[in-house]
């Protein structure tokens, strides 16, 4: 079940240091959302803010609040783990689980579900994700070989596989074409394109055809200086952040005039 | 035609001398050699030495309990030794593999930041104690306490053969010398797993928090998968050091020679705290037994490393 996202004054800190200050948006279920912005201007801050992986990192918190349809996911009361299961998370660098098997990864979330599964639903579920992540064809005679022992797309892919097992409701992507080739870029953008009719997807990328090539709606951030926040400078429709923008620093960064 | 004079030598043909190359390389392989040729040159020593006892031993080396190689005709075996030095090692092992493992894993990724520090500090310095301050404790201090302990087990958990103690006499035994070894090989295991856990990347580490994993699971499945190798190297470095430990072992047990299941009760012996005991007071044919004794030691540590190198590179595609 795709969920709506509200992002409602987000301020991240890592420390004492506020990292993003004050972004407020809202990303549409079955859609594709893209964040782009030079580098350090805090998209990626923003994104891992969304499935409370921001906190992992010693020191680091959020105020604010973000709501997956209307309930607050830093709300009291809200287990941050239940949070990630709901919402799913591929990276920049492809990390499946070096010694685990290809289906051992697809199944890595499913195993910590205390749901028992029998065989043939473990089965089916493998399938399932490695079609949906446009990988079974190239693995299914080899599923307990180990994962790492792919191409760097196909671990890619392989980790879209393993977060879309678990079915969660959102899935956030950390530029997950900047470590691949471009004929691995296409695969994984096809498949984007593919998941949003069954996932609200948001993507951070520095590629900005790829955010006018995936996205419906895209947010630009920036930061004035090195060393002040990050903003959320505006969001808007993809067509029209790339034909006509708002703002000046947007036309600025998609034109290639800075960033 | 005059044939011209190239102006210089082309500059990728003909042999080039890297004198750092060079002398690096013969550093190394030199090195390399020198570990092989000592290892070889302690297994000749024992064998060449060892001999003698072989020859003239009256007993069954492999299987006889006593040791008398002075007398005539010489009467000794390895059985007391052997039993006992395995039995106090893997009692130490099956109590600091888990305590080691799970103070590395408490100082990585629970303890706040500066206890974690603080605690890793510590248990190295447990590293720094001699070992011989270890047994003097261990007869002074922990002996005394240990009773309670060794009389609970055999109360209650009598019913497993190595807990039963028929003499209610607690001291002096291979239990005691068995915890103080773990707590002697408990700085080894946690310092080499706590270095093993942090080389964990931490994209797997995130790659399990995003799936919705809780801490533990994450250990579960992005850290001691991951460690693995690490740990088990740590484990057998550990049990390399129980299985050698001479003095500690020494001064806590009995010199008595027996092989008793009940390690409770008082008695046993090890390899390496027999030969620190009877060194001084050994004839020729003593000497030479005891160096055969020695040998065996040698051979059960070799395997101990080999068995552990296996289990190592059995799964080695899966832990690239």
């Amino acid at each position: 079940m795709a969920k709506r996202i509200d992002v409602t004054n987000l301020n991240s800190y890592y420390g004492n240091f506020r990292a993003v200050a004050d972004v407020s948006l809202t990303i549409e279920p079955k859609s594709v959302t893209s964040f782009i912005g030079p580098s350090g201007c805090g998209k990626s801050t923003v994104l891992r803010s969304l499935n409370r992986m921001h906190e992992v990192i010693p020191g680091a918190y959020v105020t604010g609040s973000v709501e997956l349809d209307g309930e607050d996911i830093y709300g009291s009361g809200v287990d941050p783990v239940n949070v990630r299961r709901t919402i799913g998370m591929v990276f920049q660098r492809p990390n499946p689980f070096p010694t685990m098997s290809i289906r051992e990864n697809v199944l890595a979330g499913i195993k910590l579900d205390s749901k028992r599964h029998s065989k043939i639903e473990l089965e089916e579920i493998v399938e399932r994700s490695l079609t949906g992540a446009n990988l079974w064809k190239e693995v299914k005679d080899r599923l307990d070989r180990p994962g790492a022992g792919l191409s760097g797309g196909q671990q890619q892919r392989l980790c879209i596989a393993r977060a879309i097992a678990v079915e969660p409701d959102v899935l956030l992507m950390d530029e997950p074409c900047s470590a691949l080739d471009p004929i691995s870029t296409i695969a994984i953008e096809d498949l984007i394109h593919q998941l949003k009719d069954e996932f609200t997807i948001v993507i951070v990328t520095h590629n900005m055809q790829q955010a006018a090539r995936v996205s419906q709606t895209t947010a630009f951030f920036n930061l004035e200086a090195t060393g002040e926040p990050g903003k959320l400078i505006e969001i808007n429709p993809t067509t029209q952040i790339f034909s006509a923008p708002r703002e000046k620093s947007t036309e600025d960064y998609i034109s290639g005039r800075f960033g | 035609m005059s044939q011209q004079a190239p102006i210089r030598e082309s500059s990728i043909s003909g042999s080039s001398v890297r004198r750092g190359d060079q002398i690096f390389r013969g550093i190394t392989v030199g090195s390399g050699v020198i570990i092989l040729l000592v290892m070889g040159a302690i297994a000749a020593f024992l064998l060449w030495k060892a001999l003698p006892s072989f020859s003239n031993n009256s007993a069954n080396f492999l299987t006889e309990k006593v040791w008398f190689p002075d007398q005539n005709p010489p009467k000794f075996g390895i059985a007391a030794l052997a039993f006992g030095t395995v039995v106090a090692a893997l009692f130490a092992m099956l109590i600091a593999v888990p305590v080691g493992i799970g103070t590395s894993l408490f100082i990585s990724f629970y303890a706040p930041r500066r206890l974690a520090g603080a605690m890793a500090f510590l248990i190295d310095l447990l590293a720094a104690v001699p070992s011989i301050i270890f047994g003097l404790w261990g007869l002074q201090v922990l002996m005394p306490h240990m009773g309670g302990i060794a009389k609970w087990l055999s109360d209650y958990l009598g019913v497993i053969p190595i807990f039963k103690n028929d003499q209610e006499l607690y001291t002096k035994s291979l239990f005691i010398a068995g915890v103080v070894l773990a707590i002697m090989v408990l700085p080894t295991i946690s310092a080499i797993s706590r270095e093993v856990f942090k080389q964990v990347p931490r994209s797997h580490l995130e790659a399990s928090l995003a799936l919705g994993a809780t801490r533990w699971e994450m250990i579960r499945m992005a850290v001691l998968p991951f460690g693995r190798a690490g740990v088990i190297s740590a484990a057998m470095l550990g049990l390399g050091r129980a299985l050698g430990e001479t003095i500690a072992v020494a001064v806590i047990l009995s010199a008595l020679f027996d092989v008793n299941i009940h390690i409770t009760e008082p008695g046993g012996n090890t390899f390496a705290a027999n030969i620190a005991l009877k060194w001084n007071e050994a004839g020729p044919n003593g000497l030479s037994a005891l160096i055969a004794s020695g040998l065996v030691l040698f051979i059960i540590t070799l395997s101990v490393n080999a068995v552990a190198r296996s289990i190592i590179a059995r799964r080695k595609e899966f832990t690239e």
